[in-house]
């Protein structure tokens, strides 16, 4: 396994280039830098516009620009934006702080319920706490997350106070206005609500994953010959039933945590939470090339790892699955 | 004859199906002594492999069971998880036909044999366990056992499998051994081996196998009794050689001569098929397709009743050694 | 002599699907928001861009006038509802097939062929279906939108020609692999192999054996893309960037959309109306989905 590890992680630096490449192509094709530094920099002079093209590498020709653009990537040389000239690197770390902050949390949350409700359910397949699980699993997969978020956002900002007087969760950012420092409990007041936006679909796409795996696992002949073992029912449902069932839905859950870094545009919107999806949506809007290159790696680089973690924690899991 | 181990009595299973209730065991009485290798024989509805699974108590609970089975003079039907669970594995065992999915694929094979050791002999150390495990699998003969104990199902044959699966149900040296077609799913060769294992099995500690199977073959070849089963229920019993030398129920004249043997030149098979037993017939369950069925024989469900040495529900069987001549 | 009742498998399927309430009732309203739809202008009581009323018309609440109350300027949101879910889902049912097609194609061959397309084709998908989905979908539109030929061919980028070819290009994947593991699990069976045997050609097996084998999965998938079609739509136009048809042609995704503000407002009926709308669909086409899944590859988790 250790073989394959280190093929994969071999193969990842090209893959990354190629991706970032591609990225680099569409965002160019896209966003159009040039034009968005020129709307924002309407008498900006040669001097200035060629400096800016050749520290973006922005030259005609695609490949070349796109190592131009990589040799100041890797060098840590990273132009500034395009509005408000702004250093991207202070903006990126807090982005990302913000984001991994909310998504492992809402993950972990997430996923450990999900998986618990979702073994509770297939333990009684057909009872009425499976149909219940059931219904309410299908309804948080089917309400697009944003409209939870909207719906969230009118109970707790709008009519909350107007019932009780005060407000319980604050509808936006990561702080109140104007607080400085660090503060346990404020982050966690403005973090509830887009956790819990985040919370409720992972919640219902996992206990359906688990669920639908563990019947599987529980149909299975080697389930009969624990049984037959004379083991008690706990041991035959976690040693044999969950053990084998997880497999599946840990694969799927590395995918997911991968996703997570550049994954929560919506909730992020929403509730003004400034985290990698915000900064996303700034930037693209304003099309300012030089802060989503940065962003784009960070985030290709994130699936590519997080795949990788996927496939070889199936492979751990599995010993059926020995990649050579 | 030595002791009765396992006695099973009246025993009836019915399935809660949607599509209704479906009898699939209709009053089997049995008895299973020490030591002894007891065959039984039927095709596929027959009821089985449904009786030794209820047996065990590993039928679902849609199963309504109703009866008696007597394992070393304990009532297993109705009885608490505790004593079910301690039979399991401890007393009697089983082991079935696929061998390639009854092992869980991400354990050690090693492993799983401790498992068992430990379910039963909680205070065995690790270390003893795990020898006792290399152990196991030597007597089955799994070479290189100390190494192959280490290694996972997927990388074992179908028989090698199947003789792990043995190895498990014998770690704690039941007096019974349920063997349900273990050999259906092998290669004719292999077949012959898990066969010797299983003998060999029996006369080294003493266990007695019930060895369930469709085939005939087998059954001449190692088994000391006989149970033939159809649609549910009993319809023969005896010894071996009794059973196929003069065989007194029709349907089991009918498996005898549709083996293929010396001097045959076309195969004779039974006609017909075996009763859907979602509507079984309310008399003798053959008797729609026996060539010598009465009126009395659809009426009602014949028991079984001695007959000479053998055992028999069919309610013409004088008759019919007179008519046929047969010995 | 027992007699046993024979069912087709197709039978048998449909029995299945039949025995889901839920689904069955989706199909039911579905059909009858499809036949509103179509009959749009008897149906709708107003024109899509037509107000209600001589001003004052704006943020009326739900009354006879308007049933489901008026918008901002003055439009009945009833009307518009009708208007905007049509379009939704003929986008919806264009996206899917034309996924469901290139997904069928694509799938068969890498499953069949195995090898380096399959290969390729696995990893290619792995990265995209693991990407986050939104910023890929954001990025790609506006990159396929700047493509001067391409939007010679699927439109301009505001149009529903354009946003049904986007979510085309993400939808096949899903549907690629979901026909690539039946494949895959179908080419080991017996009956390919008597096919083989007596000299079918791999195309023929394929078109004939295999296809037909996929059936179940392939409508899953069908109905899922459906829906994810609807809600990507949906999605896009909360943020803006949905189809803009102008002439105040609306789509389900820009009525939702319009909830955002709402919600400060206290206007409750112009986020309520269409989010429902946009639920109850989603609700009704995943419930057939998993309807057709039971039924053709039933599990038994039903308690039987």
């Amino acid at each position: 396994m250790l073989r394959f590890t280190i093929r994969r992680l071999a193969w990842a630096v090209p893959t990354l280039l190629l991706v970032t490449f591609l990225v680099y192509v569409a965002l160019r094709l896209g966003t159009d830098p040039l034009q968005s530094y020129l709307r924002t920099n309407p008498r900006a002079s040669k001097e200035k516009i060629e400096q800016y093209k050749s520290v973006n590498g922005l030259s005609s020709n695609y490949v070349l620009g796109y190592f131009h653009w990589l040799k100041n990537f890797v060098t840590f040389n990273w132009p500034r934006s395009i509005k408000g000239s702004r250093e991207v690197w202070p903006e990126l770390k807090d982005a990302m702080a913000n984001t991994i902050r909310l998504g492992t949390f809402a993950t972990v949350v997430g996923v450990s319920i999900g998986l618990f409700v979702g073994m509770f359910a297939a333990l009684k397949p057909g009872s009425r706490r499976d149909v219940a699980v059931n219904t309410g699993a299908f309804l948080g997969v089917s309400i697009p997350p944003y409209i939870t978020a909207v719906l969230f956002q009118l109970v707790f900002a709008v009519y909350w106070s107007r019932w009780f007087g005060k407000t319980l969760f604050p509808t936006s950012g990561v702080y109140p206005p104007g607080h400085i420092g660090f503060n346990l409990v404020l982050m966690l007041k403005h973090m509830a609500l887009p956790m819990m936006v985040v919370a409720i679909q992972v919640i219902a796409t996992y206990s359906r994953y688990m669920r639908s795996s563990l019947l599987d696992v529980m149909n299975s002949d080697f389930m009969r010959t624990a049984r037959s073992k004379g083991i008690s029912e706990r041991q035959v449902l976690l040693k044999h039933g969950v053990r084998n069932a997880l497999i599946p839905v840990v694969t799927i859950a590395a995918l997911d945590i991968g996703s997570i870094i550049g994954g929560l545009i919506i909730s992020e919107n929403i509730f003004a939470y400034p985290g990698m999806g915000l900064y996303f949506l700034d930037s693209f809007t304003n099309g300012d090339f030089p802060l989503l290159m940065p962003w784009m790696v960070l985030v290709v680089a994130s699936t590519l790892m997080f795949n990788l973690i996927a496939d070889v924690s199936y492979a751990f899991l599995d010993p059926r699955i020995r990649l050579d | 004859m030595s002791e009765i181990i396992l006695s099973i009595r009246d025993l009836r299973v019915t399935f809660d199906t949607p599509l209704g209730p479906l009898e699939a065991v209709r009053g089997v009485d049995l008895d299973v002594h020490a030591g002894e290798m007891m065959g039984v024989v039927g095709e596929s509805g027959s009821g089985k492999s449904v009786t030794f699974l209820a047996a065990m108590g590993l039928l679902p609970h849609q199963a309504k069971v109703s009866g008696s089975v007597m394992l070393n003079g304990q009532e297993m039907l109705g009885a608490s998880n505790k004593v079910l669970r301690n039979m399991r594995g401890g007393l009697m065992s089983m082991i079935f036909q696929d061998p390639l999915s009854a092992l869980n694929p991400v354990h050690r094979v090693g492993d799983q044999i401790v498992e068992m050791l430990k379910a039963h002999q909680p205070k065995m150390g690790d270390k003893d366990a795990a020898k006792r495990a290399v152990e196991l699998l030597d007597i089955v003969g799994i070479p290189q056992a100390a190494e192959r104990a280490h290694q996972y199902p997927h990388e074992f044959s179908g028989g090698m499998r199947q003789r792990v699966v043995i190895a498990i149900a014998i770690a704690n040296n039941p007096k019974v051994l349920i063997a349900d077609e273990p050999t259906t799913a092998l290669d004719v060769t292999v077949q012959a081996q898990i066969l010797e294992v299983i003998e060999r099995v029996q006369k080294s500690f003493g266990t007695a196998v019930v060895l369930i199977t469709h085939d005939l073959g087998v059954i001449a070849r190692v088994a000391d009794r006989v149970n033939v089963m159809y649609a549910g229920c009993n319809v023969e019993k005896g010894g071996v050689d009794s059973l196929f030398d003069h065989p007194s129920h029709p349907y089991t004249r009918g498996l005898l001569a549709s083996l293929p043997h010396e001097g045959v030149e076309r195969l004779t098979p039974i006609i017909g098929f075996p009763p859907n037993m979602l509507t079984p017939p309310p008399g003798c369950g053959f008797a729609p397709r026996c060539s010598h069925a009465t009126d009395a024989c659809l009426a009602s469900l014949p028991s079984l009743r001695t007959f000479g040495d053998l055992e028999t529900a069919c309610i013409r069987a004088e008759e019919l050694v007179v008519k046929a001549g047969l010995s | 002599m027992t007699e046993f009742a024979t069912i087709s498998p197709k039978r048998m399927a449909m029995r299945r699907f039949l025995s889901h309430k839920a689904a069955v009732g989706s199909c039911v309203l579905l059909a009858i928001m499809v036949v509103a739809v179509i009959l749009a202008p008897i149906s709708a009581r107003y024109g899509v861009n037509e107000s209600v009323r001589k001003p004052p018309n704006t943020f009326l609440p739900p009354q006879k006038l308007a049933w489901f109350g008026t918008d901002d300027i003055g439009r009945d949101l009833y009307s518009r509802l009708i208007y905007g879910i049509r379009v939704s889902l003929i986008i919806g049912l264009f996206t899917a097939v034309i996924s469901t097609v290139i997904g069928c194609v694509v799938g068969a061959v890498a499953g069949f062929r195995g090898g380096r397309f399959d290969d390729v084709v696995m990893r290619v998908t792995d990265l995209f279906l693991a990407f986050p989905f939104l910023v890929a979908l954001l990025v790609i539109r506006n990159t396929m939108g700047s493509i001067g030929w391409l939007t010679a061919i699927i439109g301009d980028k505001s149009s529903v020609r354009f946003i049904v070819f986007l979510l085309a290009f993400f939808g096949w994947m899903g549907v690629a692999r979901i026909v690539r593991g039946q494949v895959l699990a179908l080419k080991e069976r017996e009956f390919i192999e008597a096919a083989r045997a007596v000299g079918a050609t791999r195309r023929y097996i394929v078109r004939h054996h295999l296809l037909p084998n996929s059936i179940g999965p392939i409508m899953v998938s069908l109905s899922f893309a459906v829906v994810g079609a609807i809600t990507a739509e949906s999605t896009l136009a909360f943020f803006g960037y949905g189809p803009q048809a102008g002439d105040g042609a609306t789509s389900l995704g820009i009525l939702v959309g319009a909830a955002k503000g709402a919600v400060q407002t206290g206007y409750w009926w112009i986020a309520v109306f269409p989010c429902f709308a946009l639920v109850l669909i989603s609700l009704a086409i995943n419930f057939i989905g998993d309807a057709l899944r039971d039924a053709t590859d039933p599990r038994l988790d039903r308690g039987e």
